[in-house]
């Protein structure tokens, strides 16, 4: 069965579709109707909602999460409270400060997106107790509006989540986390259509005897397949009870992370070794999105346009496949196979992914082209990872998105190794190589000249960005938002 | 009645008329309890539709078959065209928007059948399982094509002022160009829905989200072949609306009363967000040129304008639609000499509708296109051509429609603009960033924006109210604008509460509905305040002096001629040292048998437009407002970053400054939205690909300028409008144009500011990328 607290009250399903979602579940089945749809494929935030869980080890209290519940299975609620919009307010007229703040900015105009700025801001609200305006737009960067322009809801957002927390949920926390404690000992998790393997025999032995299930993560990318396409999943094998995927470990040569990491709880990790890569991490989809979505389920749905895969092939990760008898490892770079396709064998997954550290002259850049800064689609993604000596070029590597139908690299770059990088030539000879290597394809996002010129150019960035200490002309519109005509 | 609630001990609770009272929703939005149609409690016997879509773009349909539809799980009822009881077409001025496609496909994505099932997904599932055969015809697909094959939905209309070929003739500069003015997508947050509830016999009661719940009774009449009165249509709140609810909500409640009538049970259809967006109409994308003359001071000697307006496959709105591209193509210039030539073009597109701006924002980006080009031409800064070109008195004041520009206001508003937002300053600074800086270029830009107020279907412009007091003084209002977000219940319930001089708190505006306010406009063209503000205060007007006779001859026992001093202030009745707390007052007034009921009325005097000449005054007024933007333009990819924005808008005396300013910021992100990141894009075949929001960019909160000022322009409408102030939905949306020129002249930095860069809208990335390849390439 599967166990949650629905705001206070303590749940029990035993039985429910596996596709069913989180929305579904709340608008249709509870006739809770505050969340709304306003998409059903997790790009608006409209139905935003937040999980409480409990920390984990070190810390003792409650961590909260905002996630988009049109594009949630009820599996991922498993030992976790659901807060939904309804329950913010402690009382008729005791409305939450993140609530009144909004109503004090005039943050709401037709309402439909209100109860997802709520929610996000909730969230944050018991994230830190002083954000920032970059704080406030990273963690909104999932929700649209369409009607405020958005600074009402950046001044409300600044104005609540810069007081101390202090509301019921904190009063209250200590029998959450009481309750919540309960669940997580629970040994029967999961129903007849939602399989919850804790261990590698587990979970190879659900896939053996369900080998029409779906194997779900985050969700984020599967649960279109149910809103979008109207398909019916009805067997679902989760890896949320995982744990030796959700492990995360760092020696002097590597960083490994397990599969079912969301992106956001190994992002401060993964920066701290490759702080250069801030804005791929933060440009990745939303952070509702980020929330739930895997970087094993970024790299196993084998999308040409994920964000992670083409940084990984840049940085020389490794995956390492599971079958729960055995385990083999296998460069990134020839996981893919085709356009959704794999090395993956019938009965393996992807268990984690092993990132080898870079030296002290090694820079590294990720780029992303698209049409909106938050929350979209890479048009190109290009990532180079540049090693040089006395400015002799000796090691480099690539990884692109967009341009292929896979995830991919360019290995006549390596042509370079040898030449001076500070020579304006060895930049003209990579940026011939790439033009000449790549064939894209025209499609919404951009025509295949432009992916075309791109790759270039933004070589011809990375070459600006790099190859000298003096005097770096602006190569960036952020670099110069409070530029020259403010100075 | 027979007894009377007790007064409260505490009367004086009037609070002060802070103008900048919150959304009478507020506190329902923000705790989840506000009711969108979707979720209001549904009846016990309601069942789920859904529509099936064509897969081509045009042809004769041959043949249909249901039987997999019919045969999938949880489906009750199947219907086509052939099974509409009335009336087939529910366009809403001409013919030509069938409720479902009849013999003949006329766009990829058109709904062919409609099917009732027991659940939402069973009635989707069941919806792709038609098969649909199509004797496929070679669309129309572009205006080019359309112009070539005479393809249109409306004849052309045509607006002249002078003498263009003697001043083109004579002019010291004579240029051509053209602009490709891009559609957009509506995208408000609540999808399309409806629900239908079968009532006594053939009566039907419709909840829908719409901006026109009259056209809605209308059109659910006629399909089902009833006469209106049996029609009730009920709409609280709309999730956003822009436009896309005011013609295209209504297929779905037809549709939805369709099943509901021949199953009698409840039907709700509520539309998935791809299907929306590919069904429902968008703003016209144009094809617009020119070509002018001008001095080498830079003023303007005549021009001629060609606007031609894709209207996809019905003329909708587009006839007035593209009128107010017309009516717009001067923007706050004056013209000289101008001939300007409206063309509505038929495509094999969904029918293009109403958008925030009607037109408007498609024929006046011409006019600062036509301003670039002379600054570019001329050498001159664009503000200073600009202000050269401005309506005045020395200039000339008249429209190429022949309308007299009464109060000139935009000369002042620049000037203050200009000094607030340190113009020149950042020009000069700007000037000296991009000579250092060979990558990142940066654009500043001033517009200014002048819309005209009015609906210019005449007979529109009229509204009703609905005003009750009921005994314990609480007060009901209702009339015939709807809210989506804008603030109009808001607003109306301040005047209410301002000519009653009582508290917010006491009144109480109930959802639009055609059995209160009957025959009512749809609430589009800005107009919802002015008309609807103003219908309120009639009625209040009438109550006003039954209440005011009542106490001076009933209670004060005086004579009538003292009626007239008679006010209404801080919760009582006054007259000279004699006051009644309000509600006593309308205690006392019941039991004399007072009416405390009445129905206001409003038209918009002074307007009339005569179509033949192309001459008139279809306008009461005109808003104005003006923005400068900055911004940081990235030459080796073309990405770009709206750096600063400072607006200065004119809404009159406003009627509550927060929500005036939420619409100003909103409609400018909007239109900031529309000119860069906001791409429509259709395939070779007709069908669209920018069909869900991965793939279709409205602005995020990171789009929203870190320096944002805005600030309202101080001063009252000259014009008897509710309070003398102005409209403000849709004319803050045009001031994002200073976002696309600035980006221009960002680009044109790369060439000295001497070429006039190419930039066709939306100014993606890619667009941008591809005009500053094509300047570096004029420049050798």
């Amino acid at each position: 069965m599967i166990r949650f607290l629905l705001n206070e009250k303590l749940v029990t399903i035993k039985d429910a579709p596996a596709d069913l979602t989180v929305l579904n579940y709340l608008r249709e089945r509870l006739k809770m109707t505050g969340t709304k749809e306003g998409c059903a494929s997790g790009d608006c935030g409209a139905c935003t909602v937040v999980l409480a869980e409990l920390s984990g080890l070190e810390a003792s209290g409650l961590h909260y999460r905002a996630i988009n519940s049109c594009v949630t299975f009820l599996s991922a609620l498993h030992g976790k409270q659901l807060i939904t919009i309804e329950h913010l307010a402690s009382g008729k007229n005791q409305l939450h400060p993140v609530q009144q703040a909004m109503i004090d900015h005039h943050g709401s105009q037709c309402g439909f997106c209100t109860p997802g700025f709520v929610m996000s801001t909730f969230a944050l609200y018991h994230s830190a107790d002083s954000v920032s305006r970059d704080d406030v737009v990273h963690s909104l960067s999932g929700n649209l509006c369409r009607c405020t322009g958005y600074r009402p809801i950046i001044d409300a957002a600044l104005d609540s989540c810069n007081q101390e927390a202090k509301d019921q949920f904190i009063t209250n926390e200590k029998h959450t986390v009481e309750q919540l404690s309960k669940l997580a000992g629970q040994t029967d998790a999961g129903t007849q259509g939602i399989l919850m393997p804790t261990t590698s025999k587990e979970m190879a032995e659900a896939l053996s005897q369900h080998p029409d299930s779906r194997l779900v993560a985050g969700s984020t990318d599967l649960a279109l397949e149910v809103t979008q396409q109207l398909s019916s999943i009805n067997t679902l094998i989760s890896v949320a009870a995982m744990t030796e995927m959700k492990k995360v470990s760092v020696n002097e040569h590597e960083l490994s992370i397990g599969a079912a990491c969301p992106i956001n709880d190994i992002s401060a990790i993964f920066l701290q070794y490759f702080p250069s890569l801030s804005e791929i991490v933060e440009r990745f989809a939303s952070l509702p999105i980020r929330n739930q979505a895997t970087l094993g389920g970024n790299i196993a749905n084998a999308s040409p346009i994920g964000d992670m895969p083409p940084v990984l092939i840049a940085l020389q990760a490794k995956v390492i496949l599971d079958k729960g008898d055995n385990q083999r490892t296998v460069p990134l770079s020839d996981f893919f196979t085709g356009y959704k396709q794999t090395v993956l064998e019938q009965g393996e997954w992807v268990h984690s992914i092993v990132i080898p550290l870079s030296s002290a002259n090694t820079q590294i850049r990720a780029y992303k082209i698209s049409k909106r800064n938050e929350d979209d689609i890479s048009a190109v993604c290009a990532v180079f990872s540049l090693t040089t000596e006395n400015n002799k070029v000796t090691a480099i590597h690539s990884g692109f998105g967009g341009v292929a139908a896979t995830p991919t690299r360019c290995d006549q770059l390596r042509d370079l190794v040898g030449r001076n990088w500070a020579d304006a030539d060895t930049m003209a000879l990579g940026q011939q190589a790439l033009i000449d290597v790549f064939t894209p394809i025209d499609d919404v996002r951009a025509s295949a000249e432009y992916r075309k010129n791109m790759l270039g150019n933004l070589w011809h960035r990375f070459w600006l960005e790099t190859h000298t200490q003096e005097s770096m002309i602006p190569v960036r519109v952020d670099s110069v938002l409070e530029g020259a005509a403010h100075a | 009645m027979r007894k009377l609630i007790d007064i409260p001990a505490n009367t004086a609770s009037y609070q002060a008329d802070k103008k900048s009272k919150k959304h009478e929703s507020a506190i329902r939005q923000v705790g989840g309890g506000a009711r969108y149609v979707d979720d209001i409690p549904e009846p016990a016997n309601l069942m789920h539709g859904a529509i099936g879509i064509s897969q081509c773009a045009a042809g004769k349909i041959t043949h249909i078959d249901l039987t997999k539809v019919k045969e999938s799980e949880g489906v009750i009822d199947v219907i086509l065209a052939e099974d509409v009881p009335g009336h087939i077409d529910i366009a809403p001025v001409f013919d030509g928007d069938p409720v479902l496609a009849h013999h003949e496909i006329k766009f990829h994505g058109q709904a062919v059948f409609a099917v009732l099932a027991d659940s939402v997904t069973n009635a989707r599932k069941a919806a792709l399982k038609a098969l649909i055969e199509v004797d496929e015809a070679t669309p129309v697909l572009t205006v080019a094509e359309a112009k070539d094959k005479h393809s249109t939905v409306r004849p052309p209309h045509y607006m002249s002022m002078g003498n263009v070929d003697e001043a083109l003739a004579r002019a010291e500069f004579v240029v051509s160009d053209s602009v490709s003015v891009c559609g957009q997508e509506h995208l408000y947050l609540e999808g399309q829905v409806s629900m239908a509830i079968p009532e006594e016999e053939d009566r039907m009661f419709v909840y829908t989200s719409s901006q026109h719940p009259s056209e809605v009774q209308k059109l659910v009449a006629e399909v089902l072949d009833t006469s209106l009165n049996k029609v009730v249509v009920d709409m609280r709140r709309m999730g956003g609306g822009f436009g896309g609810k005011e013609t295209q909500a209504a297929q779905w409640a037809c549709i939805a009363a369709l099943l509901a009538s021949r199953n009698q049970c409840a039907v709700k259809v509520r539309l998935p967000r791809q299907q929306d967006m590919i069904v429902t109409g968008k703003r016209h994308p144009f094809e617009n040129s020119y070509t002018m003359g001008f001095s080498a001071e830079g003023v303007i000697a005549g021009v001629s304008h060609s606007i031609n307006g894709n209207c996809g496959h019905s003329p909708d709105l587009s006839d007035a639609i593209v009128d107010r591209a017309m009516f717009h193509a001067d923007n706050c210039y004056f013209l000289n000499n101008c001939d300007i030539a409206g063309h509505r073009l038929k495509t094999n597109q969904v029918s293009h509708t109403a958008y925030r701006g009607f037109g408007g924002p498609q024929g006046m980006i011409m006019a600062e296109a036509v301003m670039d080009k002379i600054a570019r031409t001329t050498g001159l800064d664009p503000l200073t051509v600009r202000k050269r070109n401005l309506y005045s008195n020395e200039n000339g004041s008249v429209t190429p429609y022949g309308m007299d520009i009464e109060h000139h206001l935009v000369a002042d508003l620049i000037a203050q603009l200009e000094q607030s937002s340190d113009y020149w300053q950042r020009r000069k600074a700007i000037a000296e960033f991009n000579k250092t800086s060979p990558v990142i270029k940066k654009g500043l830009a001033l517009t200014p924006i002048k819309f005209g107020i009015s609906f210019t279907a005449k007979h529109l412009n009229q509204a009703g109210a609905l005003l009750h007091i009921y005994t314990d003084g609480s007060i009901q209002i209702n009339h015939g604008g709807t809210e989506m977000g804008q603030g109009l219940h808001t607003k109306i319930a301040q005047v209410v509460a301002h000519e009653f001089g009582v508290d917010m708190d006491v009144i109480e505006v109930t959802s639009t509905r055609t059995d209160k306010v009957p025959n009512t406009s749809p609430t589009a063209a800005s107009s919802g305040s002015d008309l609807n503000g103003k219908a309120a205060q009639n009625a209040c007007l009438i109550v006003k002096q039954r209440l005011a006779e009542f106490y001076v001859l009933e209670v004060l026992k005086q004579a009538a001629d003292v009626i007239e001093n008679v006010t209404f202030e801080q919760g009582h009745i006054v007259l000279d040292d004699n006051k009644m707390p309000f509600v006593e007052l309308v205690q006392q007034a019941y039991f004399g048998r007072v009416s405390l009921s009445a129905s206001g009325f409003y038209k918009t005097p002074k307007i009339h437009y005569n179509r033949e000449t192309g001459k008139g005054r279809p306008f009461f007024y005109f808003a104005y407002g003006a923005s400068v933007s900055e911004v940081s333009v990235d030459t080796l990819t073309g990405e770009h970053k709206v750096d600063r924005v400072d607006i200065l808008h004119d809404v009159g005396a406003s009627l509550n400054p927060a929500i005036d300013i939420g619409q100003i910021e909103g409609g400018f992100i909007q239109g900031m939205g529309w000119l860069t990141t906001e791409e429509l894009k259709w395939d070779d075949s007709g069908k669209l690909m920018s069909n869900n929001l991965a793939t279709y960019k409205i602005p995020a909160i990171g789009d929203t300028p870190r320096i944002f000022n805005v600030d309202l322009y101080d001063r009252a409408n000259e014009e008897d409008t509710i309070y003398h102030s102005k409209a403000v939905g849709e004319p803050p949306f045009m001031l994002a144009m200073s976002v696309w020129c600035a980006i221009k002249d960002a680009i044109s930095s790369i060439a000295d500011y001497g070429i006039d860069p190419k930039l066709d809208t939306p100014a993606t990335p890619e667009r941008v990328f591809n005009a500053i390849q094509q300047m570096k390439g004029q420049q050798q």
